[in-house]
């Protein structure tokens, strides 16, 4: 047994004792179902997986690591797309599955305080009964924990008009690197001091672990009305949210699919989306009834003025259920229409949307790999779900670049190599084209404020010298970059 | 493919695998994720460990712990934007786990047990005579209130609190004639544990369709439709089956096979797939399958034609998983309840979610079987709903014996006598007014 290897197996004992022998996997089988997150091209095994059920036990198990120098990874449900979850191959995953209480619904305070494995729409599906919500909806959000909506900063469709995570969370209780259990931030709107808590949120898991977290609760909006619009292309549907937005209108929602993003969809969930439609928008606005409808009739207006050519209006919940249907299910959804695929996440200014469709087109009729498009039109955070056949040579390798150039293409434009999903470990690589190396050298000093053993999701975010796409995993030997005097690890 | 957990005999198939894109939208709809929050107790994670027993990893206990484990509810196929087929990635890592891994003694001796009882409507109504007695004599309130009861093994205590009061049990006629115009001929299924258990069900279920204009044809002798031991992966018990009730419903010369056990209904429809490699069997079980209906499925599809009499109660309905999920079957009960006048239908939160009957899985796991049913009790008690209604004999007594161990018994029925009463204009469960024979003459 390696000296890592027997670390392990001290900590699984060690470990066992705390959360008791079921909430400890050591079996090779089992820690295989735990190899990958959302993100299923990069797939480390687990040293070890936890699976704690208070804030007391998560402590022990990070000091019981801390105390050895062994690595950790916090995860939610796993549904993450930039692999911020991936495991470490001599770690411990901490899984928060088991941490799922809804520990208080407090709508007089606006707020709620949930466990990390709490499911988004849970936290909905409580408040609900009073007249409230939990705003930051991801499409995944049937699914995905509070906890890693936490550590990714998630957005949803509506964070066009309500924001993202960040917006909507007062407090977190964080397990820290070293073990120690605190409160960044608190219960109330606003604290005093170092706004620690959005240093937290959106540290993809680099900072700590969250606990418990006290979520903001919004008043459920009196009226919602949503409308599908078809357009012949992209360029005209860009347009209508260009005229929207310019308007003053900012509605809950503005979401656009493409052709092949809409054929992925009526594959999957027979969405019914109007025929021959080169793109759709969704567009949903909220608040009281006079506005909206006041506001609804020129957003209709725009979208006919923009060239739709059908515009259909949401008659009841169902409907609007409907028109979303094929929205939040698109990405799992192109899996009907292409045997692999990668979701890419990327942000730019919302004026140069059509130029970026144009240019994005372009590169795809260049090198022969489809593209499919889904995106957040209002904020300009564009999802392009770029396909491929694992199983045909080179396939692969021109949609990872493919995808890369789409990035360079959003920072080239002023954008972003993220909107949404994180960097994790998919997009590590990108941030020198973002960032210099005194920005990362900064983000790394505030990282070790938190973690000066670097043990606390170690290898993501920030690009080690790992090569871009090379596929992460117990490394054999040194890298040649290292070896070569080029690179150093850290 | 001599390493790895599976041999060539149709293991889990790779391309199937290749659908699950691991977007994890399954896990919320998966009893067990919910029970334990454990990645490979879910969906993903067990397909996960199929392309592992694919790649070699072997067939271990608890790989085989894992796939036991699920109930087989299939929740997580309507909730999969990929079109995963897990129905068929399960059935056939079930049918490679019965033939190539030896259980303990114990279990073989559980399982043998079972699939000596339960697949054999004779055997099960051999057991009516000493249940009636056991449940009339005191003797079950003597084991309840000495806590023998509770020294008994697990499965033994779970089926105890199972079996339901039963009623008289009259010989069905071999042919029902429809009343007013005759629109169709069915042959019906009357199953194992329906017919033993339940046969009241079946009684209403022939007046039913008699009276939408269906004249029906019982074969005597039929077998059992071999779901169990389909859904358990015992693949050659489940052909034997599948063949000889084919014969049976062939030589009956029906246009509809009609069934009112969403377990056993779901079971003929994969016929198709059971027999694929049979080139004997394997197109009449195409048209076998073509003709095979749910109860509720057949009324809706003819619409209704028997005037209904009002029924004045409020009731939650129940979707059997192998109804709802296994077989889409979701609106046409709803749609046939809602028919009735003066009936008003509520909805159980968490509909989604398996009671935990699941064929034999709470006489196999017990302990999970008991959470699922009780959480599925506590749902259905917050609807104020006075009646369940389900379309499967195992939910039925699933979810009865939980309201009656959480002190709430429930009258617990089937759509067919929902309809029959309502078509009849008789209270809903009430014994002594079901007629002494269904209507009928010998053809």
């Amino acid at each position: 047994m390696t000296y890592r290897g027997a670390k392990l197996a001290v900590l699984a004992a060690e470990l066992s004792a705390v959360v008791g022998p079921d909430g400890v996997i050591a079996d090779r089988q089992r820690l295989r179902t735990y190899e990958c997150d959302g993100l299923a091209q990069y797939r480390v095994v687990p040293g070890l997986v936890v699976l704690p059920e208070s804030a007391e036990q998560v402590v022990a198990v990070v000091r019981a690591c801390a105390a050895l120098g062994v690595a950790f990874v916090a995860r939610g449900s796993g549904t993450g797309l930039s692999g911020g979850a991936l495991p470490h191959a001599e770690g411990v995953l901490i899984v928060t599955s088991r941490m799922r209480r809804i520990l208080e619904v407090d709508p007089a305070n606006e707020r709620a305080i949930v466990e990390p494995g709490v499911i988004n729409l849970d936290v909905t599906k409580a408040a609900e009964p009073y007249g409230w919500y939990f705003a930051p909806d991801p499409s995944s959000q049937q699914v995905c924990s509070v906890g890693g909506n936490v550590a990714e900063n998630s957005g949803g469709a509506h964070c066009l008009k309500y924001g993202f995570t960040t917006h909507h969370v007062l407090g977190v209780e964080v397990v820290t690197p070293e073990g120690e259990l605190v409160w960044l931030g608190g219960t109330t709107r606003d604290v005093a001091g170092y706004d620690l808590l959005g240093a937290f949120i959106g540290s993809e898991g680099t900072l700590g672990i969250a606990t418990k977290i006290v979520v903001r609760l919004m008043r459920t909006p009196e009226s919602v009305r949503c409308l599908l619009a078809a357009f012949p292309g992209v360029d005209e549907a860009g347009a209508a949210v260009s005229a929207i937005i310019a308007d003053g209108v900012t509605p809950a929602a503005i979401e656009m699919m493409d052709a092949l993003a809409i054929e992925a969809a009526e594959a999957a969930v027979a969405c019914g989306y109007p025929e021959g439609a080169g793109a759709v928008l969704i567009v949903e606005l909220d608040g009281p009834a006079a506005e909206v409808e006041h506001t609804f009739a020129a957003v209709r207006q725009h979208c006919t003025a923009a060239g739709a050519f059908e515009i259909r209006v949401a008659r009841d919940a169902d409907e609007r259920a409907r028109f979303w249907k094929g929205r939040k299910s698109a990405f799992a959804a192109v899996g009907r229409i292409s045997p692999d695929y990668i979701v890419q996440d990327g942000v730019i200014p919302r004026t140069v949307l059509p130029d970026v469709l144009r240019r994005i087109t372009e590169l795809s009729a260049g090198t022969g790999v489809r593209v499919a498009n889904v995106f957040h039109a209002g904020d300009g955070n564009l999802h392009p779900l770029v396909l491929f056949d694992e199983a045909k040579p080179g396939e692969a390798q021109a949609a990872e670049q493919l995808s890369g150039a789409i990035l360079d293409l959003c920072i080239s434009y002023g954008g972003s190599i993220t909107g949404e999903h994180g960097v994790g470990i998919d997009k590590a690589c990108h941030m020198p084209r973002m960032f210099t190396t005194d920005d990362l050298d900064v983000m790394q000093r505030l990282r070790r404020a938190f973690d000066p053993a670097g043990i606390c999701n170690p290898g993501k975010v920030f690009p080690t010298p790992r090569l871009c796409g090379e596929v992460p995993g117990k490394r054999k030997g040194v890298h040649p970059l290292q070896a070569a005097g080029l690179a150093e690890q850290f | 493919m001599t390493a790895g957990a599976f041999d060539d005999h149709h293991p889990p198939a790779a391309e199937l695998i290749k659908d699950c894109v691991h977007c994890g939208f399954c896990l919320p709809s998966c009893p067990t994720y919910l029970l334990w929050g454990e990645e490979m107790d879910s969906p993903r994670g067990r397909i996960q460990l199929m392309k592992a027993g694919l790649e070699g990893e072997p067939l271990s206990e608890s790989m085989v712990g894992h796939f036991d484990a699920c109930l087989g509810c299939m929740a997580c196929v309507p909730a999969c934007p990929s079109g995963v087929q897990y129905g068929t990635l399960i059935a056939d890592t079930r049918a490679q786990v019965e033939r190539r891994y030896e259980r303990s003694l114990s279990q073989r001796l559980l399982r043998g047990a079972i699939f000596w009882l339960f697949p054999y409507p004779r055997r099960l109504r051999a057991l009516r005579g000493p249940l009636a007695l056991y449940q009339r004599s005191g003797l079950s309130r003597w084991l309840r209130r000495t806590k023998l009861l509770d020294r008994l093994p697990a499965t033994l205590q779970v089926m105890e609190s199972l079996i339901p009061t039963l009623t008289r049990r009259q010989q069905l006629p071999q042919w029902v004639p429809a009343q007013r115009q005759r629109r169709a001929v069915v042959g019906m299924l009357t199953g194992c544990v329906q017919d033993a258990l339940f046969p009241d069900v079946n009684a209403a279920t022939a007046r039913v369709l008699a009276a939408e204009g269906c004249a029906v044809v019982i074969p005597r002798g039929q077998g059992c439709c071999g779901a169990l031991s389909q859904h358990s992966g015992r693949e050659d018990e489940a052909i034997t089956f599948a063949r000889a009730l084919i014969d049976c419903f062939d030589a009956a010369g029906v246009d509809y096979i009609v069934v009112n056990a969403a377990g056993c209904g779901s079971a003929m429809k994969e016929y198709a797939h059971l027999l694929r490699d049979d080139s004997h069997y394997a197109p009449r079980a195409r048209a076998f399958v073509e003709r095979t209906r749910d109860i509720s499925e057949l009324l809706a599809e003819l619409g209704p034609i028997a005037p209904r009499h009002p029924l004045n109660i409020t009731i939650a309905y129940h979707d059997a998983c192998h109804l709802a999920h296994a077989q889409q079957i979701r609106s046409q009960p709803r749609q046939l309840l809602h028919a009735i006048p003066g009936l008003t239908l509520t909805e159980i939160p968490e509909a989604h979610l398996c009671c935990g009957s699941a064929g034999i899985y709470n006489l196999l796991h017990p302990k999970p079987a008991t959470e699922l049913g009780d959480r599925k009790a506590r749902n259905l008690l917050t609807t104020g709903a006075s009646v369940l209604v389900t379309g499967n004999p195992g939910c039925s007594m699933q979810i009865a014996a939980s309201a009656r161990r959480l002190g709430h018994p429930l009258t617990v029925t089937h759509l067919a006598s929902v309809l029959d009463a309502s078509i009849r204009g008789v209270p809903l469960c009430d014994p002594s007014s079901a007629p002494t024979t269904p209507a009928h003459q010998n053809r």
